[in-house]
C-alpha cells in the first residue's frame, strides 16, 4: 500500500463563472485522520464529492488511492467509503438485511489483506445496532439511522473513509457515541478518514492533520496543536492573589509564569495557562483571510 | 519466437473472463435486490395494494360489464374488454412503475447508495426491472384468474397461451427500458402524476375500451404508433376466439405486426435508456440530494 491516500494538486471547479475551488493542494497520507474545516460555501462538500469520485472536477490533477476518481472502475470503488446523510431511503429493508445485501458487493473485492465485506453481525455489534438488527430501517431513531449510515460506509472495509459533516443534527450524546466510534475504526482498522465538519472542537478530537479551507483555498493546513502554535502570542494566564483576580495576555506563557512564582511564591493561587484551541485558530484565521 | 512475455497487467485473455463474472455478479445482486424488493411488496399491504389497485380497480370494472353484450351477439362486452386492458395494464405498469420507483429512489438517496457501492447501479436498476416485471405479471395473473373464472366467453387454447406469453415477455422489453428513459429524465417525483395522463388520452385511441376501427384515420394511424395498442391486439389474440378478429383492422389478429411494432420498442428503448441513465447517475451527488431534501422539507410545511 502507498503512502499517500489522496493527492490533490491545484484543483479547481468553475459553476458557470463562479469560482468554487480556485487551485487547492493537499494530501492524505495512509492511516491519516483529516479534517476538512472551512465556513459555509468555501468549497469542502465539493472538494470531497470529487475526492469521492461524484462530481467532475473543472481542472487540476487528483490521485485517490492511485486512481484518478474521475475514471476510477468499480474495483476503485470497493477500496472506498462513503458515509452519506440518509433521509428516507431503503426505508422498508429490515438494519440487518440491507447490510447483509450492501456488503455482498465487496465480497468479489476481497484481498488477501483485507477480507471484505465486513461480517454482518459483527459489524452491527461495532456500530451498536445489534439490537436493531431486523428493525425496519424507517423506524430507526436519528441516531440509530446514522449509525446504520456509518456501518454501511465501512461494510466494505475501505482503506479510505469519507465523512460529510457527519455529526450534523446529533444531540451531545450521539456526537459522543459516533466520536468513540470513528476512534474504534481507525484503531482496529487503520482506515484513512477525510471529514468535514462544522464542529471544531470535533475535528480537534478526531483529527490528526487539519486542513482549512475559505474562499476555495487553503488558508491553513497542519496538526490541531500545530496550528495553535501559530496562535500562541494570545496565549492567557490567569490567577489570583489575595483573593483578586489577574488575567495577562502573554505570548511567553512559560516564562511569565516563572517569573510570576519566583516574584510571588506561594501567595499565587488557581493559576491557569489558557492556550489558543482550534476555534480560537480557526476564527481568527478565517478572519484574517477575509480581510 | 519462444521468447515469453511478461508484461504487465492482464492478459486479454483473463480480462474478457473477469469483465463476464462482473457482469454476473451484478445480474445475481440484482435478482437478489429484486427478490427482496418483491418480498417487501408482497408482505407489506399498502404496497400490495398499490401495485395491484389497477388491476382489481379494471377487473371489478370489467366484471360489473358483465352482463352487457356486444351489440348483435351473445358475446359479453366484459370478454371482450378484458384482454386489451390486460395488455394496457403492461403498458401501464411497465413503462410508469419503474419511472416512479427511479424517481422516488433518486430523490431519497437510494440510487446514490448504489452510486457509492461497487456494481451498485447495475444490480439497482436489475433490481428495478425484476419488481417492474414481477408487479406486472403479478396484475396480469389477478385478471387472468378472475377473468377465466368470470368470463366464460374467454376460452385460451394452448397456441393462445403461447400467444400471451411471448406478448407479455415482449411487452416488458419494450415498455420497462421506456420507464428507465423517462424515469431518468424526470427530475422530480411530483411529476409521475404528469407523465400519466398521457396513458389515459393513449388508452382512449388504442382500442382498449372502444375499438380501433370506430375512430378517424388519423387518430388510428396515432394509436398504432405506441406500444399499447399492440399489447392489446397481442393479448385479444391469445384471450379471444379466433371469429372476432373480424372486427379488428384489416380483420386479422396481425400478431407480425404485434412482433414488430414490440421489437421495435424494444430496441428503441433497450439503445436509448442505458446512456441516458448513465449520464442521469453520473451527476448524482451527496450535496444534489441534500438539496432535494431541502426542497422537499419546504413542500411540506
Amino acid at each position: 500500500m502507498s503512502d499517500v491516500a489522496a493527492e490533490v494538486r491545484d484543483l479547481r471547479m468553475l459553476y458557470g463563472a463562479n469560482e468554487v475551488l480556485s487551485g487547492v493542494d493537499f494530501s492524505v497520507r495512509t492511516g491519516e485522520v483529516v479534517a476538512m474545516l472551512g465556513p459555509n460555501g468555501a468549497g469542502k462538500t465539493t472538494t470531497i464529492e470529487i475526492l469521492e469520485g461524484f462530481r467532475m472536477r473543472s481542472a487540476g490533477e487528483v490521485t485517490v488511492l492511485g486512481q484518478d476518481p474521475a475514471h476510477a472502475g468499480e474495483a476503485w470503488r470497493a477500496r472506498i467509503g462513503v458515509v452519506l446523510q440518509s433521509w428516507r431511503d431503503h426505508a422498508k429493508w429490515r438494519v440487518r438485511e440491507l447490510l447483509r445485501h450492501l456488503g455482498m458487493y465487496y465480497a468479489r473485492y476481497g484481498t488477501q489483506e483485507i477480507a471484505r465485506p465486513w461480517d454482518t453481525d459483527e459489524l452491527l455489534d461495532v456500530v451498536g445496532l445489534s439490537a436493531q438488527a431486523r428493525a425496519r430501517v424507517g423506524n430507526l431513531s436519528g441516531g440509530q439511522r446514522r449509525r446504520l449510515d456509518v456501518a454501511i460506509g465501512i461494510v466494505g472495509r475501505p482503506e479510505l473513509l469519507f465523512l460529510d459533516e457527519p455529526t450534523a443534527g446529533f444531540d451531545p450524546a450521539a456526537r459522543r457515541e459516533f466520536h468513540e466510534l470513528v476512534h474504534r475504526l481507525t484503531d482496529l482498522e487503520r482506515a484513512t478518514v477525510l471529514l468535514t465538519t462544522h464542529d471544531l472542537a470535533e475535528a480537534e478530537k478526531l483529527a490528526d492533520r487539519v486542513i482549512i479551507l475559505a474562499g476555495g483555498t487553503i488558508i491553513a493546513d497542519g496538526s490541531p496543536d500545530e496550528l495553535a502554535l501559530r496562535l500562541s502570542g494570545n496565549a492567557e494566564v490567569r490567577w489570583t492573589r489575595d483573593g483578586q483576580r489577574f488575567v495577562h495576555p502573554t505570548d511567553q506563557a512559560t516564562t511569565f509564569t516563572r517569573e510570576l512564582f519566583r516574584q510571588f511564591g506561594e501567595s499565587v493561587e488557581d493559576l491557569e495557562v489558557r492556550r489558543p484551541n482550534l476555534e480560537d485558530t480557526y476564527m481568527a484565521l478565517v478572519q484574517e483571510y477575509e480581510q | 519466437m519462444t521468447a515469453t512475455s511478461t508484461a504487465p497487467g492482464p492478459a486479454p485473455a483473463q480480462a474478457r473472463p473477469r469483465a463476464v463474472a462482473a457482469r454476473l455478479s451484478e445480474a445475481r445482486l440484482g435478482l437478489a435486490r429484486g427478490g427482496i424488493e418483491i418480498w417487501q411488496t408482497l408482505t407489506y399491504w399498502p404496497d400490495l395494494l398499490q401495485a395491484l389497485f389497477f388491476s382489481a380497480a379494471s377487473v371489478v370494472a370489467l366484471v360489473v360489464m358483465r352482463g352487457h353484450h356486444v351489440p348483435g351477439t351473445a358475446f359479453s362486452l366484459g370478454s371482450l374488454t378484458l384482454p386489451g386492458v390486460i395488455g394496457m395494464n403492461i403498458a401501464v405498469t411497465g413503462v410508469t412503475g419503474v419511472t416512479a420507483l427511479l424517481a422516488i429512489d433518486r430523490e431519497d438517496g437510494t440510487l446514490l447508495r448504489a452510486k457509492a457501492t461497487p456494481g451498485g447501479m447495475s444490480a439497482y436498476v436489475i433490481g428495478k426491472i425484476v419488481l417492474t416485471a414481477a408487479t406486472v405479471l403479478l396484475g396480469l395473473t389477478l385478471m387472468l384468474i378472475v377473468g377465466l373464472l368470470a368470463f366464460p366467453g374467454l376460452h385460451v387454447t394452448a397456441i393462445g397461451w403461447l400467444t400471451l406469453i411471448w406478448v407479455a415477455a415482449l411487452g416488458l422489453l419494450a415498455t420497462i427500458p421506456l420507464g428507465i428513459l423517462l424515469g431518468s429524465l424526470i427530475a422530480d417525483p411530483r411529476f409521475i402524476g404528469v407523465i400519466v395522463l398521457p396513458f389515459a388520452g393513449l388508452a382512449a385511441i388504442s382500442g382498449i375500451f372502444y375499438p380501433i376501427t370506430h375512430l378517424p384515420g388519423w387518430l388510428q394511424a396515432i394509436g398504432q404508433v405506441f406500444p399499447m395498442y399492440w399489447l392489446g391486439l397481442g393479448m385479444r389474440a391469445a384471450l379471444l376466439p379466433g371469429a372476432l378478429q373480424s372486427v379488428e383492422l384489416d380483420g386479422s389478429w396481425r400478431l407480425g405486426y404485434v412482433l414488430l411494432a414490440l421489437c421495435g420498442w424494444a430496441t428503441l428503448g433497450l439503445l436509448a435508456a442505458p446512456p441516458v441513465l448513465r449520464r442521469m447517475a453520473q451527476r448524482e451527488s451527496g450535496s444534489k440530494v441534500m438539496a432535494r431534501r431541502e426542497r422537499a422539507m419546504l413542500r411540506r410545511t
